[in-house]
């Protein structure tokens, strides 16, 4: 065994990228509830990875057998039903993970120096991660699928001047239609799967060179021992392996329980209406995207078109994306932690949780002169948090962070 | 050559020139993979025009025929809904069809149609592309109540039209309806795709 081991470490750094990253990466000691999102959405990853390949395997990217080719999957195939309900139910999934895991970021501050790359590759990532999203919805070509892809590519066509060419590029055609189904077959299934799995390895490597965060949001790295160990870390492996296996376990419980009870979870995971074969001829009554896409979609919709065009509105739904990007140099407070940190902060977060939450409800809601109004009130609460994180992070007073960590 | 000062100006330039040179390469190299993105040739010549017959299109019924995939309506108005056209000017962006590109000069008028009888419209939202709802029953509750002459509604972002596909202001679509090209072949038949030949 030993000797097998030398072998492979002379020709592969094997001992060493297990010490590196697991058996000697030391991580503090006191991640709570909020650290299993992490690892949940590698698990995620590889889920939809492996159960992607095989709806693959039976999936037509064609405009005129897609949907029954997913029925075909759905009722000839032998599991079929399952491989494709932990497919879209992963999906889902993904973005529960995601969301709860930004939200830590937020909540401990992780975002903050020396941390600001992690969380740059983290918001790419996420970005990618809706575009892939969105993809994969197009490929049943159901209603929704046929009509939300006509809804979302036609935003690029309000693009000033290069707009209308640029549809026709992205689309391949002059309207939705078997090129744009098939491209997207391939961008989903080959390039964005690609692009994420690298930018998760680039995640974890900036991760793991400057250590993780904590709930303390003080660095360990301050305290070290003789041999040089930082006195509040523990071993990645074992101790956070097992206690991850205990996140991986109860989501496994929930999961399951959606796929198989639930699979469209009334709605939000899979709409009604994409049950429907793509109809070029008739929009379904109520359209709205996926619940994850709804918080960016209300913004859009907030927005009313200005000097007549709707770029305001695309520009706008845009920007509350990528604002996010700036959120290490915006956050100017000396504390990392929401425990340390100053009310005016606390209060800010607080608002603006509740406006992400409500933007989100409101994207599935049809318009209405009361809902476009409350959605116009959450934007400008959205965007105030951002724009107005300088002054309320430098305002108030901060409790003092301890040396060590607390527990 | 190891007794030779290192020149690094001289270094520093053929780095920067083959970089510009490597640049260049990829962007040609780039422009096939892009162009794969165009319609196709196949794709270019699907355009034939469609014809459709009226002659048993009633009062107030509407019928959704595919040109180009996308869906045009045609419909008939009666003379109510003719007279009613002429009082919506106050709630429209642009009552007089005066953005040249949403219609053929024959269908710049008051009913945007070469009959005022017949519509012909591209059922396309003109904000991102959802194909608006037929709601001809006037004073809808849920459309504006009395003010509510007939129209078009659009699901996805609420936007309103008139019977002649004109847009309301204050709602997401930017512009009136588009109509396409089309002329009547006999009193029964519409060609939708080519204009009539006087112009």
């Amino acid at each position: 065994m030993n000797n097998n081991k030398n072998w492979i470490d002379q020709r592969f750094p094997l001992t060493k990228v297990w010490n590196e990253h697991l058996a000697e990466y030391y991580t503090p000691r006191n991640f709570n509830f909020w650290y299993f999102f992490g690892s949940l959405a590698i698990l995620v990853l590889v889920m939809q990875i492996v159960t992607g390949i095989f709806l693959t395997m039976h999936f037509k990217a064609d405009e005129a057998n897609a949907f029954a080719s997913v029925e075909y999957i759905m009722r000839d195939v032998d599991w079929g039903w399952l491989i494709r309900y932990m497919h879209s139910t992963g999906a889902s999934a993904f973005f529960i993970v995601i969301y709860l895991h930004m939200y830590r970021a937020l909540l401990y501050g992780s975002y903050k120096t020396p941390r600001e790359l992690i969380w740059i590759i983290g918001m790419v990532l996420y970005i990618v991660l809706m575009a892939e999203a969105f993809m994969g919805y197009v490929l049943p070509w159901g209603q929704m699928s046929y009509w939300g892809a006509q809804v979302i590519i036609s935003l690029f066509g309000s693009v000033p001047f290069i707009g209308p060419d640029l549809l026709i590029w992205i689309l391949g055609d002059y309207v939705v239609g078997d090129p744009a189904l098939n491209r997207f077959f391939s961008l989903h299934v080959i390039a964005l799967p690609l692009i994420l799995v690298i930018l998760v390895f680039l995640h974890i490597v900036a991760l793991h060179t400057v250590g993780s965060n904590n709930p303390d949001g003080i660095e360990i790295k301050k305290n070290k021992d003789k041999k040089g160990i930082p006195k509040d870390g523990i071993p990645f492996h074992p101790y956070y392996s097992v206690k991850d296996i205990v996140g991986v376990v109860v989501f496994l419980m929930i999961f399951s329980a959606v796929v198989f009870f639930s699979p469209t979870l009334n709605g939000y995971f899979l709409e009604n209406a994409n049950f429907v074969e793509a109809n070029p001829l008739k929009t379904p009554d109520h359209i709205a995207p996926l619940w994850y896409l709804t918080p960016f979609y209300s913004v859009l919709r907030a927005i009313p078109p200005m000097f007549g065009s709707q770029f305001p509105g695309v520009m706008g739904m845009f920007s509350s994306l990528l604002i996010l990007l700036a959120l290490p140099w915006l956050d100017r407070s000396k504390v990392k932690s929401i425990r340390y940190r100053s009310y005016p902060y606390k209060i800010a977060l607080g608002i603006f949780v509740v406006s992400f939450i409500y933007l989100g409800y409101l994207g599935m809601q049809p318009v209405t002169p009361t809902n476009v109004f409350l959605a116009r009130v959450f934007t400008v609460a959205y965007f105030g948090f951002f724009i107005l994180m300088p002054w309320f992070t430098s305002i108030g007073k901060t409790k003092t962070e301890p040396k060590r960590i607390t527990g | 050559m190891s007794e030779q000062a290192i020149d690094l100006k001289k270094r520093r330039f053929i780095t920067s020139a083959t970089s510009v040179v490597g640049a260049v390469g990829v962007g040609f190299v780039a422009w096939p993979f892009l162009s794969t993105w165009m319609p196709s040739a196949r794709a270019k010549s699907a355009s034939a025009p469609v014809d459709i017959n009226i002659s048993k299109l009633e009062n107030g019924q509407l019928v959704r025929v595919l040109w180009r995939k996308k869906p045009v309506w045609v419909f008939k108005r009666d003379k109510t809904t003719i007279a009613n056209l002429n009082t919506m000017n106050s709630m429209l962006s642009d009552p007089n069809s005066d953005e040249t590109s949403q219609q053929p000069t024959y269908a710049k008028n008051a009913y945007r149609s070469i009959n005022p009888n017949i519509a012909v419209i591209i059922g396309i939202c003109t904000h991102l592309g959802c194909s608006p709802t037929y709601r001809p029953e006037i004073g809808a509750a849920d459309l504006g109540g009395d003010l509510w002459k007939g129209g078009f509604y659009c699901p996805c972002h609420g936007s309103k039209f008139d019977l002649a596909g004109r847009v309301f202001s204050g709602v997401p679509a930017p512009t009136n309806l588009i109509i396409p090209p089309y002329h009547f072949v006999s009193d029964s038949l519409i060609r939708i795709g080519i204009g009539p030949k006087a112009s």
